[in-house]
């Protein structure tokens, strides 16, 4: 798993840069300042189900399976509702603003980067999805804990590069 | 110890029909089976390249030759890069180090069986697909077509406005489908490295095959994964409008060189440390020494490794950076030659003073130690940017990379066939054929690459469709061709040699060599299960100490 988020890494790092290149290089409107707004509750939602999914492994290593199943399905609502949120504000720009990924270069980059970890959050709530059904059919036991703590790195990396995203977009690009 | 077998009786020994074998083959999870199907996969594009490889030589064989459009020209030209590089040189590398790796460090498989497959079957289709634009490469407009941007496949000529139909989008996915391969398997390669070896195996007691796998498959994350996104930006530009390369717009085409590069200059390391590493196991049997400074070799692979990230846009001295960014590429060129001068003096020092015996596979890696400092010389000449802006884009370049990647590269790969191959089908390849394949294709390698750096200094560009006679270049490229054939001949003893051995060669039994490393401790071909009892190792050379249990390694290191 370190070494897929290695190469994971340098996949998003390509795409950072890119992003950074081109701040402030578009020919035409609309720009970042006039239309992105800060996702505050998004990134609070998305940063705090790192915690709960710590926890969440942390109650299955110690064999307490409800509080594993609570904390692993606020994970998974955490992590919905951050993908929804991408969803909301995609909606906005596209139908308000009218930004499309090929509007301008900030609309290529900011859509790449932006969707590029969404699908990193995506692939990861299918995961988390899964790990939850089977968890209902009573099939996850203690003897899974080191599985679901694999997976999790896979989380808090996602989460992590949510932290460079956010920075890189909506503090330093705008 | 590791020598004995399980023996299996019953519906295993009673020959099947040849659609389940193949079936076998399809759905096969094993790590020898895989090793194979990645080294004939990559043995048919080594055909198919080659042959795009003679065309292009035909057509430059006179002045203003006609044997192929201009238009075809330039794909034989892309199609040969991208398939020597990436579904020739990296599948073989793969190939080995699935076939060996678990072998070597007394493991019975790799960590992830089905990623294995998975990763192999990834690389296979990411072929197919670049070998398909042949056939639906103009979609519905009308005739087949290839890949025609060259293998950097630069901006603006990936743009839809430049390259219309689908070819380039072939070439895109192809490798972005294979790139996904490539990852998967280094991570396996990690994976099983760090967490498979046998009991005794400390990371100290390796053998230098398994740690240079080990820092090529960490560096193929770093390279291949720009790649990869680079082949995304690309596919949103073609497909969803983006405006990632598209000048017009705002958009960089330098900024497509940078990433390229990023991915492609590592990439030469990538394929040269499992080159290296075949070296590093054949030298010290062949000249009867253990290897000399194995702690070096190890520091200077993960040197090359960290080094070799910071190189990348001495590809681009000529694309008119500041002089800053060129002193700085200028200067980790240069340095990049230290631990790559260090391995080559390490080498030599295993040579120095052994009782060298000149078999097919040292007399290979002998031609190894002689072109590759070659190369590395005319490298550190093309590394000096000044020496660069004169002859960049010509064919003194083209001599250079061929010279590390032919006369390093594909003679260790040769080295590493013939040193292997009885312990992959059982029996001995034909001495006499293997030293015509060695000659004929040293010759032919010297013929082709030495008298290419001169048109190149002459000032003749790569690339070109064709020339005006008058300029000296004919003699060049004609002794050029002529080489080219003499090598192809040399490849085709090459083959007959592997296929004919494989009914008619002698039995090589478990160690035709004497070596020291585990892989040889098993019947040959191994067993399914590799080893039946897990070998335990005290030193580099296991098997030394077995057969040598009144001197063995372990006092002494």
């Amino acid at each position: 798993m370190f070494s897929l988020i290695a190469a994971e890494s340098a996949i998003f790092t390509i795409f950072v840069i890119a992003y950074i290149f081109y701040i402030g290089k578009s020919l035409s409107g609309p720009m970042p300042k006039d239309v992105l707004e800060v996702p505050i509750f998004n990134t609070i939602c998305l940063l705090s189900s790192s915690l709960t999914i710590h926890l969440a492994v942390k109650a299955l290593r110690s064999a307490k399976v409800n509080a594993f199943r609570l904390w692993w399905f606020i994970t998974l609502v955490l992590g919905s509702i951050f993908l929804v949120g991408t969803g909301r504000e995609w909606q906005h720009l596209i139908f308000e603003k009218g930004l499309t990924i090929s509007t301008n270069l900030f609309g290529t980059t900011y859509y790449s980067l932006v969707g590029l970890h969404a699908f990193h959050v995506t692939v990861g709530l299918i995961g988390i999805a899964l790990a939850m059904i089977f968890t209902l059919l009573g099939k996850v036991q203690p003897a899974h804990s080191e599985r679901l703590d694999v997976f999790s790195l896979y989380w808090h990396f996602v989460d992590a590069v949510w932290v460079i995203v956010f920075t890189v977009v909506y503090i330093i690009g705008r | 110890m590791a020598s004995e077998t399980i023996a299996i009786t019953g519906p295993a020994e009673i020959s099947r029909p040849l659609s389940e074998r193949l079936h076998d083959w399809i759905i096969t999870v094993d790590h020898k089976k895989l090793g194979i199907l990645y080294i004939i996969y990559a043995l048919f594009f080594l055909v198919v390249g080659g042959i795009e490889a003679l065309i292009i030589r035909i057509q430059l064989l006179v002045p203003h030759n006609d044997f192929v459009s201009p238009q075809v020209f330039n794909r034989m030209m892309t199609m040969h890069g991208t398939t020597m590089i990436f579904f020739m040189v990296m599948p073989v590398l793969f190939g080995f180090g699935t076939y060996l790796i678990p072998l070597m460090i007394g493991a019975r498989d790799m960590a992830f069986p089905r990623l294995n497959a998975f990763s192999f079957w990834m690389t296979a289709f990411g072929g197919l697909l670049l070998y398909f634009s042949f056939i639906g490469g103009n979609g519905l407009y009308g005739a087949g077509n290839a890949p025609d941007v060259g293998w950097w496949a630069y901006a603006p000529l990936t743009s839809r406005a430049f390259s219309v139909g689908h070819s380039t989008d072939f070439w895109t996915l192809a490798l972005l489908v294979s790139g996904v391969g490539s990852i998967g398997t280094a991570v396996n390669f990690v994976t099983t490295i760090l967490c498979m070896r046998c009991p005794g195996m400390t990371l100290g007691k390796m053998p230098l095959l398994a740690w240079l796998n080990l820092v090529m498959a960490g560096m193929v994350f770093l390279a291949i994964s720009p790649l990869t996104a680079a082949q995304a930006m690309l596919c949103i530009d073609r497909y969803l409008g983006g405006h990632f390369f598209d000048t017009q717009a705002g958009g960089s085409a330098v900024l497509w060189m940078h990433f390229f590069w990023i991915f492609g200059h590592p990439e030469v390391y990538v394929l040269v440390i499992p080159a290296f590493a075949f070296l590093s196991e054949i030298v010290p049997v062949f000249s009867r020494k253990p290897i000399f400074g194995y702690p070096v070799m190890v520091a200077a692979t993960i040197c090359i490794g960290f080094v070799s990230l910071s190189v990348w846009a001495h590809h681009m001295f000529t694309v008119g950076m500041n002089s800053y960014a060129n002193s700085f590429f200028t200067i980790t060129t240069m340095a990049v030659g230290v631990p790559t001068g260090i391995k080559i003096f390490n080498w030599l020092g295993t040579m120095w003073g052994g009782k060298i015996i000149f078999r097919t596979p040292m007399l290979f890696c002998t031609g190894f130690l002689f072109q590759f400092l070659i190369a590395g010389l005319t490298g550190i000449m093309l590394g000096a940017s000044p020496f660069n802006w004169q002859l960049s884009g010509s064919y003194f370049v083209v001599a250079h990379f061929h010279y590390v990647i032919v006369g390093g590269i594909v003679f260790a790969l040769f080295g590493a066939f013939y040193y292997w191959y009885p312990k992959i089908s059982g029996r001995m390849y034909n001495e006499v054929l293997g030293k015509w394949h060695f000659w004929l294709f040293f010759i032919g390698f010297h013929m082709t690459f030495d008298f290419m750096h001169i048109p190149g200094i002459l000032g003749m560009p790569r690339r070109i469709y064709t020339y005006e006679p008058g300029r000296g270049w004919e003699i060049w490229n004609l002794i050029v061709t002529v080489g080219a054939l003499v090598q192809a001949a040399g490849v085709l003893i090459f083959v007959v040699n592997l296929l004919w051995s494989l009914w008619k060669g002698d039995p090589a039994g478990n160690d035709p060599w004497d070596a020291w490393t585990l892989e040889w401790s098993t019947t040959s071909p191994p067993p399914e299960y590799d080893f039946a009892t897990i070998p335990v190792v005290h030193s580099r050379r296991p098997l030394w100490d077995l057969k040598h249990p009144e001197d063995p390694d372990w006092k002494y290191e």
